[in-house]
């Protein structure tokens, strides 16, 4: 992907008061990109994103858009730039004295010359992606968190933009709700093409629908780059962090989180003899097509059952996994060769084809509605781990031997084993 | 500053005298800003969009404000009528009652009493709920929706007031008239025909007029007072969040009572 910069920070340093929030910090966004923001809270995060639309502006250093400095464009520049971006504010700021569906239409009605039927047809739209259908006339005192957010959303989606500033938009929510709104995050970036910025601390699902990650360390950008990047770089900033707001387990699927999964995989090298056997099997689901053909609840359920199944049934015998991807679980079988394990696998395979799928196809029907015919496909590779070999090797490896174990296609059931 | 400081230790009254500037110098500073906010608010009535918006203000701050204005205005002519009549029975002069009730309340109490009660009721509310919606980031979610905030919260609440007041003190006038005519005519048996031929015929187009410019002139001065509050109350130092939006109310009122006293004389002297 051409990497333009869209936005670009040149040294620049805001302070407030005699605090310094961002000093001479430089940093690019590039077009048709998710650039997610880390840091510790009150690294200054938010002020970064208030720069990027104006409502904050730098005290030195300048801000560039497409290359034109912000504060040298004139007024009609300006405007025109303003209205390619949206916010998303961290506690949602929707007007509490208006109902969902006027929060929504607001920015329509005030900023277009839309007629009434044609901003009625918008903001249905997005109230039925968003799932507010019976919430049309509540008030946001009205509401739960979760369900404020997803008004705020929305209402930060409804004017089609090309940028999207996102402040924390899945703060508050559930495991599954927080994934439906990064996935939905990252499904209108795909379909509309916008540039989204994100703040969040959802690791490691933001990570996941992430192109670049920036973290926000003491004002400047101690680390810029993708989320393979990030893993590989091992400096004390960066692990620090990670392990601060990374807990011990994932929380959609209650698999280890990546960086425990690490460590435990270490421990499993580092303790064993040198000929210690460790197989590794990488299972994987369709989400994208899932969620193209049931929705991101859907597809996020299927993903957290599966999820659930692995952790049972290899957790007793020593397993443990973690996820990889939006839809990749990786499982290490310590003291298991290649072919117990392809046996352990056929057997779970089993286990998912007679139990987990009629669970996970209702699942899918229920949470959907849809009556549409859908295919749910549950694939697994394998692969022997060295000593030597790192997880991305494994990973590797296993992708190589990918095979279907589990399918579920309109009332049809079966895999190739 | 700063540099005063060391001097400010030898020299008698120079802390006075700093203090003292220094006030001076943010008197002057707020004065002007509220200049430019009223100008701003102005500018923007006429933008498009507006008519809606102005329409659900004059419902606010005019309709709703009818009552407790109609009410105020009932007791305020009957106490005239009653005070006036005991003062002018000693002269023999009972049979122009009529006509000092009606020029008090169109010349003063109507304009000022209506502007106080406004200000009671829809400026406080006005600087409150700006507040709050400074403090929730609602005016920055305006601005990054790219609506201007002062057009969209502030020339509404501007335009409706300025409508709004002429048309209460009209109501507040005509109520106190006629609560003059309970206790007068009604209570203590002066003339009906003589209560209203006075009242045609000492009462003019110019007290009318004059009256009409006061509560002009009392609604820029509300509402951009209060609006002014509520709009920067972010900016207060004294206080921070929902204590900053109570003590802006505070500020706003009372600010906003004496500002119609002293304007009052103001206007009054050049309309003399």
């Amino acid at each position: 992907m051409l990497d333009t910069p869209l936005i670009e920070f040149r040294e620049v340093t805001k302070r407030f008061s005699e605090k310094t929030i961002l000093d001479k910090a430089n940093l690019s966004i590039c077009e048709n990109q998710i650039t997610t923001i880390i840091g510790k809270s009150g690294s200054g995060k938010s002020v970064l994103l208030k720069h990027i639309i104006g409502i904050l502006s730098p005290d030195e250093g300048s801000i560039l858009f497409r290359g034109r400095p912000v504060q040298e464009m004139k007024k009609g520049e300006w405007e025109d730039y303003r209205s390619k971006i949206s916010y998303m504010f961290q506690n949602n700021a929707l007007f509490d004295a208006m109902s969902v569906y006027e929060n929504i239409a607001l920015p329509l009605r005030q900023t277009t010359r839309l007629k009434k039927r044609e901003v009625d047809r918008k903001v249905m739209s997005r109230i039925e992606q968003m799932e507010l259908t019976d919430s049309v006339d509540k008030y946001p005192s009205e509401l739960s968190g979760g369900m404020q957010k997803r008004v705020a959303l929305a209402r930060a989606l409804v004017t089609d933009p090309a940028i999207v500033l996102f402040d924390e938009p899945t703060t508050g929510q559930d495991p599954i709700r927080k994934n439906i709104i990064l996935s939905m995050i990252a499904h209108y970036r795909r379909q509309f093409g916008f540039t989204a910025v994100l703040i969040s601390h959802d690791i490691p699902d933001v990570f996941f629908i992430s192109d670049r990650i920036l973290l926000l360390w003491e004002g400047k950008i101690g680390f810029h780059g993708t989320y393979a990047e990030l893993t590989r770089v091992r400096h004390p900033m960066i692990d620090e962090f990670l392990q601060s707001i990374e807990g011990l387990r994932d929380e959609l699927t209650g698999l280890l989180s990546k960086e425990m999964f690490r460590s435990r995989y270490a421990l499993t090298l580092g303790g064993g003899q040198a000929d210690t056997t460790i197989s590794a099997v990488l299972f994987c689901v369709q989400f994208d097509a899932l969620t193209a053909a049931l929705g991101a609840q859907a597809a996020l359920e299927v993903l957290k059952t599966l999820g659930e199944h692995i952790n049972n049934y290899f957790g007793p015998m020593g397993g443990f996994s973690a996820r990889h991807s939006r839809d990749e679980i990786l499982t290490i079988l310590p003291h298991i060769g290649l072919d117990e394990a392809g046996q352990l696998v056929r057997e779970m395979a089993l286990e998912i084809q007679q139990k987990a799928l009629p669970e996970l196809q209702a699942i899918a029907k229920s949470r959907s509605g849809t009556s549409q015919c859908f295919e749910i496909l549950v694939t697994s590779g394998m692969a022997t781990a060295g000593v030597s070999d790192d997880i991305e090797q494994i990973m590797e490896k296993a992708k190589a031997d990918q095979k279907i174990i589990a399918r579920y296609q309109c009332g049809k059931e079966g895999g190739s084993k | 500053m700063t540099q005063m400081e060391p001097i400010s230790k030898n020299i008698p009254f120079v802390p006075f005298f700093h203090s003292l500037g220094k006030r001076a110098m943010d008197i002057t500073n707020s004065l002007g800003a509220i200049a430019v906010f009223f100008a701003l608010a102005t500018l923007k009535i006429f933008r498009p969009k507006q008519l809606r918006e102005i329409i659900q203000q004059i419902f606010y701050i005019g309709a709703r404000s009818s009552n407790i204005v109609m009410l105020v205005g009932l007791f305020t002519g009957m106490v005239l009528g009653l005070q006036l009549y005991y003062t002018l029975v000693k002269f023999g002069s009972q049979g122009v009652l009529g006509s000092v009730v009606a020029l008090t309340l169109i010349r003063e109490l109507g304009p000022v009493l209506t502007a106080i009660m406004i200000t009671a009721r829809a400026g406080s509310a006005m600087t409150a709920e700006i507040g709050i919606l400074r403090i929730s980031e609602q005016i920055d979610a305006l601005y990054t929706m790219r609506i201007d905030p002062v057009r969209y919260i502030i020339s509404p609440r501007l335009a409706a007031s300025i409508i709004s007041f002429p048309l209460l003190t009209a109501f507040f006038d005509l109520i106190g008239i006629l609560g003059g005519y309970l206790t007068g005519v009604v209570l203590l048996g002066v003339d009906k025909g003589a209560y209203f031929y006075r009242i045609r015929e000492y009462v003019d187009l110019v007290d009318i007029r004059g009256g009409f410019i006061k509560s002009l002139v009392f609604a820029v001065l509300v509402s951009t007072i209060c609006c002014f509050h509520g709009y920067f109350t972010h900016l207060r130092t004294d206080s921070y969040g929902s204590k900053s939006v109570s003590i802006s109310t505070t500020s706003a009122v009372v600010f906003s009572c004496v500002t119609i006293l002293v304007s009052d004389y103001v206007v009054t002297s050049f309309l003399m």
